[in-house]
């Protein structure tokens, strides 16, 4: 919803814009915007620059490590590339496993609170608060709760040796699918939220419309239900996608070292523990205007042929 | 509409009404089934969470060893767990209050007034919520190391404030724009200045959605870790004590603190819901 209400706020484009004395509007509306904008320019727009920056730095010659200077080297970008595309890809693939899982979790959930428990205001308000309520704990620890769920001696896994879902001597801690599993889990309410508040402005009226003229339940979710959520699921993929991409928390507590690592977690042991800054600014950048692209790509498209 | 409309054009074989009804039924229970097993796997993890507050723990507390209220009774018994715990409430609070004041103020501006370089803004707003907190802590960190800014209390506030700042003006915008603005004209029509109008009509009609504001900005706040892990040096905040002795096992108590702040949140989001429930319905009733 957040992402929706931010791009285009052209919806509330209200009358009481026209405020009679003009010049105090004007200084009005710079004293109420100044201060905030002023610290997202310091404290955003400015450490952008800054990582631009660092991300052409050499190293000092003859210096210690870590030790970096002001330079236009282009080509830390083609060896960080070079040397890391494996792990962006398979972040960007993990993110989007995640996303299709929330959706395909999430979907029902809103669907339930927002269209069957429509009648029962103190139910839904309920629900949501359930939705919402694993943010009241801590995210760190429902990760660990996962490695514990999903440990080799736990109780799901016994279980599903037990009925042969998996092979005798599979394990699901420190796997891929265990990461995504963590991925999906921490964001998905902000799948929910956003097709929860879709769905919720949907009139029960066509529903039934689409009943009495003898469309199937099916018939009539495709053709009436999902194009009007679409707004909402367009916001949830996103709210779940660009933080699952950028995630090293899932990785580094539910994976392995080897085929699970992710590029936070990579920018995080580059800047801390290697000292590497140019390496580490450059996969930021990198992982910056990959989302951006594939965001902006994704909104057009969905845009144009679904929103409007 | 029209879709719909197309699609029922060519009706369907007017037998197929009947024998659905038996399938319906089934198929209306499918949907609640799965979401009550999502909803299982969404709260799962938290019971475990505090289940795990009363582990008998030894060192680590990834195994189940007895129950015990030990934990509950003494939970700054772990070093450091309160330290932290009261690390992350100082820099929450700090960190709220800056950014639910600078973000009203934009929302504000943004709703009310027409001026050149909206989009600008809006941009501005939305640009920080749709970066990777790993981002956003690279960069900060990059500014701050070529700054030489010591890492600490200062710079974690400095950048709680600023992923705060856009998902409050967010969410007080979608309050500011549903008020109806005759409201404020009324005022000014009864000779109240701009200034009495707005703090004596427009703020208390604000204060839900900036209460909102505020409580989202405390919970990112309080339960950020990736950028804190960036901006913080030496300075531990809960999450990352959380973190960083995952390596070497997670104190019980740690459980206890988180458990207790979920079961606050909890009663408050509940109060909050049953009471706008009973005032509704009373003011139905009238």
């Amino acid at each position: 919803m957040s992402i929706t209400a931010a791009l285009g706020d052209t919806v509330a484009g209200d009358p009481s814009a026209a405020p009679p004395p003009r010049r105090t509007a004007q200084r009005a509306h710079l004293v109420l915007l100044g201060p905030g904008i002023i610290y997202l320019l310091l404290f955003f727009v400015v450490p952008v620059g800054a990582l631009l920056a660092t991300s052409l730095y050499v190293p000092v010659p003859g210096g210690d490590v870590g030790q970096y200077q002001p330079a236009f080297h282009w080509q830390n970008y083609v060896d960080a590339i070079s040397q890391f595309w494996p792990t962006i890809v398979r972040s960007f693939w993990f993110a989007l496993l995640a996303t299709g899982a929330a959706l395909v979790i999430g979907y029902p959930m809103a669907y339930v609170i927002a269209v069957r428990a429509r009648g029962h205001k103190l139910l839904q308000g309920l629900l949501l608060v359930l939705v919402v309520a694993p943010f009241f704990t801590s995210f760190i620890l429902r990760t660990i709760a996962w490695k514990q769920i999903l440990a080799d001696d736990s109780f799901t896994v016994s279980a599903l040796h037990w009925l042969h879902l998996l092979p005798a001597d599979a394990r699901l801690t420190a796997t891929p699918f265990a990461v995504v599993c963590g991925l999906t889990y921490n964001f998905l309410p902000f799948m929910v939220l956003p097709i929860f508040a879709a769905l919720g402005r949907l009139d029960s009226r066509l529903l039934e419309a689409g009943s009495d003229l003898y469309a199937s339940p099916t018939t009539t979710f495709r053709t009436v239900t999902w194009p009007l959520s679409m707004p909402g699921v367009v916001a949830g993929t996103l709210l779940v996608f660009i933080p699952a991409a950028g995630d090293y928390v899932n990785a580094s507590l539910l994976g392995n070292n080897t085929n699970t690592t992710m590029v936070g977690q990579v920018i995080d042991s580059r800047f801390f523990k290697v000292l590497d800054y140019p390496t580490a600014a450059c996969l930021s950048v990198v992982l910056m205007a990959a989302i951006m692209l594939l965001v902006g790509a994704y909104i057009r498209r969905a845009g144009t042929e679904e929103l409007v | 509409m029209t879709a719909v409309l197309d699609r029922v054009a060519s009706p369907t074989p007017q037998g197929t009404a009947a024998p659905r009804r038996p399938r319906r039924r089934i198929g209306d229970m499918l949907v609640p089934t799965f979401a009550a097993l999502a909803f299982a796997y969404l709260l799962v993890p938290v019971a475990y969470t505090v289940a795990f507050s009363f582990n008998d723990a030894g060192k680590t507390n990834l195994v189940w060893r007895g129950f015990t209220l030990d934990n509950w009774r003494n939970p700054c018994a772990a070093p450091q767990v309160c330290e932290a715990f009261a690390n992350s409430l100082q820099v929450g609070f700090v960190s709220t209050i800056v950014a639910t004041v600078l973000g009203t103020l934009i929302a504000i501006a943004l709703v009310r007034f027409r001026f050149r370089g909206r989009s600008a803004t809006n941009l501005l707003i939305f640009l920080p919520m749709s970066t990777p907190e790993v981002v956003l802590g690279a960069a900060l960190l990059a500014q701050f190391l070529a700054l030489r800014v010591p890492l600490g209390f200062g710079t974690v506030v400095a950048a709680h404030v600023m992923f705060c700042i856009s998902f409050v003006v967010v969410t007080v915008k979608a309050r500011v724009s549903s008020l109806d603005p005759a409201l404020e004209e009324a005022a000014a029509d009864l000779y109240a200045s701009p200034l009495q109008a707005f703090w004596r009509v427009t703020f208390p009609l604000l204060l839900p959605g900036i209460a909102a504001a505020a409580l989202l900005a405390f919970s990112l706040s309080f339960d950020d870790f990736i950028v804190t892990n960036f901006t913080s040096g030496a300075y531990t905040t809960f999450p990352k004590f959380v973190y960083v002795s995952a390596t070497r096992g997670i104190p019980p108590q740690a459980n206890v603190i988180s458990s207790f702040m979920f079961v606050l949140a909890l009663a408050i989001v509940v109060l909050v819901q049953v009471l706008g429930y009973a005032r509704s319905k009373r003011l139905r009733a009238r």
